[in-house]
């Protein structure tokens, strides 16, 4: 039995313990506040980018001439893989499970014998995965200390994937990131982004008039592809802020729970301890007081 | 004046503007070109410059660094991804004719 005087250090540490996860709770509560609104904003920009690609894909029926960013090289060889995490720990699963589903991927893609090079947005993603992946780990790329990811961060990531997909160095690119679903629920999730996958959209109502183009479709689409890129990179990099943050408010809020269990538990041994001691040096005096 | 249009204005960080107006003129890759109601529908590229949008005898200018418009029997939309109100494009320094 541990001694009263280490029952009571045990129990301050534990309190000290849980004034830090409270605070980070409420950290966390307040920055979601903030990322889930940039992620709300962002929406209705990607929304359109996706109706106008949408509309301009379902215009061109010859495959052949389609730009390779729609239509892919032709070969499936090269896989790239972006894995965007948080620059930070302590948000329970977060990180953990956006790096095991792009590793299972990798491996598997591995296994069928394709070349895969992984992206890494993020320290933390890059630190699980550099134990499995030495060579296919591209140079990390890290906002630490920003504070907050606008439209100029994601349009460097993806210039930097246009420019190496220019030079052939991948045919196809995964983008790995967690959807913001609600507070409890973040969702992993995988997005191809290169060849564009376009989701099938309604062709509006136009009153018989035809679509005029200035200039060629081509030309308008080789435009809007690679902004289409930047656009998906942002949304997935404000998903998963809003994300992190959910996530971290929830593992808080658990260890603020747990650390109040162990200081009841801790309370309540400490009290007996005492109370024992207590009785044991009554019957001392008791028995002393007898003999005599 | 129950003839507008619908215009919306999205930047990839938020969505600007979404009105209905009279008329907007729109600085095209090949050319300005006016967009009143019942326009043709037009799919076109913009360059970077001003952005004229009027409405009930008020006309607010933006400017733009390039971007995007869809036209539609319903309405206009415009995406760029830099999107200055005047006040700001003042501030910036940038100048009118842009």
């Amino acid at each position: 039995m541990a001694s009263l005087k280490e029952l009571r250090n045990r129990i301050a540490s534990v309190q000290a313990t849980q004034k830090i996860t409270r605070a980070m709770q409420m950290v966390a509560a307040s920055k979601l506040r903030r990322a889930q609104e940039a992620a709300e904003a962002a929406r209705p920009y990607a929304d359109r980018m996706g109706a106008v690609l949408g509309n301009l894909a379902a215009g061109i029926t010859d495959p052949q001439g389609a730009p390779k960013l729609l239509a892919g090289t032709g070969s499936e060889q090269s896989y790239l893989l972006i894995v965007a995490t948080a620059e930070r720990g302590l948000c329970g699963g977060f990180n953990s499970s956006i790096a095991r589903m792009a590793r299972a991927e990798a491996y598997r893609l591995m296994a069928e014998g394709k070349d895969v090079k992984i992206l890494c947005v993020g320290r933390k993603g890059y630190d699980v995965l550099k134990r499995n992946f030495t060579k296919e780990l591209l140079p990390l790329i890290s906002y630490q200390g920003m504070k907050k990811i606008g439209f100029d961060q994601a349009q460097e990531v993806a210039t930097q994937i246009l420019g190496d997909f220019e030079n052939g160095g991948f045919d196809i690119c995964k983008l790995y990131y967690s959807r913001f679903q609600n507070v409890l629920t973040q969702v992993p999730t995988a997005l191809q982004i290169i060849p564009a996958h376009i989701e099938a959209v309604e062709v509006p109502d136009l009153g018989g008039a035809a679509y005029d183009y200035e200039p060629e479709e081509t030309e308008i689409l080789d435009a809007l592809l690679p902004r289409n890129i930047a656009i998906q990179i942002l949304r997935a990099l404000l998903e998963n802020a809003a994300s992190e943050q959910g996530a971290r408010m929830s593992a808080m809020d658990n260890a603020t729970r747990n650390a109040g269990e162990m200081i009841d538990a801790l309370s309540i041994t400490y009290n007996r301890s005492r109370q024992a001691q207590i009785t044991k040096e009554l019957i001392e005096i008791i028995s002393g007081a007898e003999a005599l | 004046m129950a003839n507008k249009l619908q215009f919306d204005l999205v930047s990839p960080e938020s969505l600007v503007l979404s009105a209905q107006v009279d008329s907007v003129s729109v600085p095209g890759l090949e050319g300005d070109f006016g967009v009143m109601p019942n326009h043709s529908p037009v799919m076109s590229i913009i360059r970077p410059g001003v952005l004229v949008v009027e409405n009930d005898g008020v006309v607010s200018q933006y400017h733009l660094d390039g971007g995007f418009v869809d036209v539609t029997p319903e309405g206009v939309t415009v995406l760029a991804e830099t999107i200055l109100t005047e006040a700001q494009a003042a501030e910036r320094g940038v100048a009118d004719e842009a």
